[in-house]
């Protein structure tokens, strides 16, 4: 089938729309996001490749993606299960709840690095127990992951809570009464309808713990090889005025992380096509 | 009306005032406006100065000042000055950071010898902090490399209050083994690896000494240490002061570029100067600064008892050289770290 590059709409503007988006993406994402670059640029070869793959920065960059991913995973399971509660019970004080959800978003995000240390070190609320059972959260890589799970919620259950609202109980009805049992109809029924919300939510969640700084910084402990995230090297770099070097990290952060949201992308475009076909 | 008021306090400060000041005489106008921008734990101590200052420029001039402060990582705000925050004065932790904004043109090359005493109007050491009744009877550099003590201090790669303590640990080793370098870069092993959290910032670690109850020794800045003692936990802490430590001169310095720019350079010039003033240096000793001036000095004996100190230039050949040698990528810092 052949496409035209401008379609009819009934909606007037469409150059004019386009323009001001390309407009406006340039002003405020492609521009600083060149700067990047441009700053990357003034180093030579050898320098930018020796910066980029100090070990200390291999060991961060294994952290920075690996807890990200974890804790976008976790958001996933636990996300469903928050936005599933909302939509499908009703209960006193449902609202609040529903309010409480966005709260990460709102939250400066060392406050929230600052709380959850103080609840989960050594001698604190939740860190006390730990402790005695032998887990240790703060300063931990595990802390990390409390961190980025903390500020990742939100994007889970708000790209599911529409699609789980708009799903038709009598699919699942019908399914009941030809005999499935629940959890057959969660994974063969609900679960593929979720599917593309789930894989939204956790590429979201996954791109915000990766540049995740402010949090992370207090509950980390920040120790070499250990418990430092690439953001952290950037700043000490920064604090050394090296801001080639500094710029070296974050292109590799920003290349990384824009071949990962593509590739996501990809996948959800490929399921959200097979889904429609099949519906 | 009062969200116009909070904006053009927070972004057109410099601007507004500096359209009204270009190329004028300042004297001449009614207000003027200077922006102060200065490292974190300075905040109470420039709140108290400015009010002193604004006063005592009305009586000899005339003129009234509104002085803006600026506070952060003392590294930040030096990047601040260097991207384009209009500072008419800055007043850092470190002569390394001014020296960075000097690098980009902003100053006079000779900055650190126009103001008496290394352009320090007053100075700090590094001591350490513990718990009440010391349980781990830390009295000295040596206790800190001892197994078995929990020693809490910043990461010296992101916080400049935490070179301060790492040179100050070198130092003595090296004065107490006779200048032998390898000696002194075991001894300071020894104390990082006795390190359970490298916080990003000096204000960090003072939390998870003093709140989350993490480590048995703070190193720290000594008016951060008088502080956590009078303020943050009264009666919970104690100061230790180390037989030999580190003389931590926070530089202050007109910025020229902007001054001249701005029309602001006399106000700003005595704007510093004050601070070598008896009523300066009364209000650095209140807010646990050491003063230069030896009559404050005396009156504040008891709060600032007599340690032996020596400086980075003496030791390290300034900042510029102890920066490279232990703090770059690559240096003595990342090698003691390195597995």
């Amino acid at each position: 089938m052949k496409t035209k590059w401008k379609q009819f709409s009934v909606l007037p503007g469409f150059s004019l729309t386009l323009g001001f988006t390309i407009f406006y993406l340039s002003l405020f994402v492609l521009l600083p996001l060149s700067a990047v670059f441009l700053k990357t640029a003034t180093m030579d070869w050898g320098a930018l490749w020796a910066a980029v793959t100090d070990p200390r920065v291999l060991a961060s960059y294994k952290l920075s993606f690996g807890a990200a991913c974890i804790a976008a995973l976790m958001n996933v399971v636990f996300g469903l299960l928050v936005a599933w509660v909302l939509v499908r019970y009703s209960f006193p004080g449902k609202r609040v709840i529903d309010g409480l959800v966005d709260l990460p978003f709102a939250l400066p995000t060392a406050v929230a690095g600052i709380a959850l240390t103080a609840i989960y070190s050594e001698n604190g609320l939740v860190g006390h127990y730990l402790q005695s059972l032998g887990i240790k959260v703060a300063f931990t890589p595990l802390g990390i992951i409390v961190a980025l799970t903390f500020i990742g919620l939100p994007f889970v259950v708000r790209t599911v809570q529409p699609v789980l609202e708009d799903l038709d109980t009598h699919v699942e009805e019908a399914a009941a009464s030809l005999g499935a049992t629940g959890w057959q109809t969660f994974r063969r029924v609900i679960l593929p309808e979720l599917y593309p919300a789930l894989l939204t939510g956790f590429a979201l969640a996954f791109a915000r713990a990766l540049g995740e700084y402010g949090s992370v910084v207090f509950i980390s402990g920040n120790m070499p090889m250990y418990t430092e995230i690439t953001p952290l090297l950037i700043m000490s770099k920064l604090e050394q005025f090296d801001y080639a070097g500094a710029t070296a990290l974050a292109a590799v952060m920003l290349l990384a992380s824009f071949v990962l949201l593509l590739f996501i992308n990809l996948i959800q475009w490929r399921t959200g096509r097979r889904y429609a076909v099949k519906g | 009306m009062m969200a116009a008021l909070t904006l053009g306090g927070c972004f057109g400060s410099s601007k507004e005032a500096g359209g009204a000041l270009t190329g004028g005489d300042s004297s001449a106008k009614e207000t003027v406006q200077i922006l102060n921008v200065s490292y974190d734990p300075t905040r109470e101590l420039y709140q108290e100065y400015d009010k002193a200052f604004s006063a005592y420029w009305k009586k000899k001039t005339g003129q009234t000042v509104n002085i803006k402060q600026s506070h952060g990582g003392s590294g930040k705000q030096a990047r601040a000055v260097i991207d384009g925050l209009d500072a008419d004065v800055v007043t850092l932790a470190l002569a390394y950071d001014i020296d960075a904004i000097q690098k980009k043109g902003l100053l006079k090359e000779n900055w650190q010898k126009i103001l008496p005493s290394n352009s320090s109007p007053y100075t700090s050491t590094i001591v350490f902090l513990v718990r009440k009744g010391n349980p781990k009877s830390i009295k000295d550099w040596d206790d800190l490399a001892k197994p078995g003590v929990s020693v809490i201090t910043p990461n010296p790669k992101t916080s400049g209050g935490a070179r301060w303590n790492y040179l100050a640990a070198w130092g003595y080793a090296l004065k107490k083994q006779g200048g032998d370098e390898n000696r002194a870069k075991e001894f300071v092993t020894k104390i990082i690896k006795n390190v359970p959290v490298l916080d990003s910032g000096a204000r960090g670690a003072t939390t998870t000494f003093v709140e989350r109850g993490i480590g048995d020794v703070l190193i720290t800045w000594e008016n951060d240490a008088l502080l956590a003692v009078n303020k943050l936990g009264k009666g919970n802490f104690e100061i230790v002061n180390p037989s030999l430590s580190i003389l931590a001169e926070p530089p202050v310095a007109v910025v020229d570029k902007v001054v001249d720019k701005r029309g602001t350079r006399e106000i700003s010039e005595e704007y510093l100067k004050y601070l070598y003033s008896e009523e300066g240096q009364e209000i650095a000793a209140k807010n646990y600064y050491r003063p230069e001036s030896k009559t404050v000095a005396a009156k504040y004996e008891k709060q600032f008892p007599k340690i032996n100190t020596f400086t980075i230039d003496e030791l390290f050949g300034g900042w510029e050289q102890a920066q490279k040698t232990h703090f770059s990528d690559g240096g003595v810092f990342d090698q003691i770290y390195k597995p």
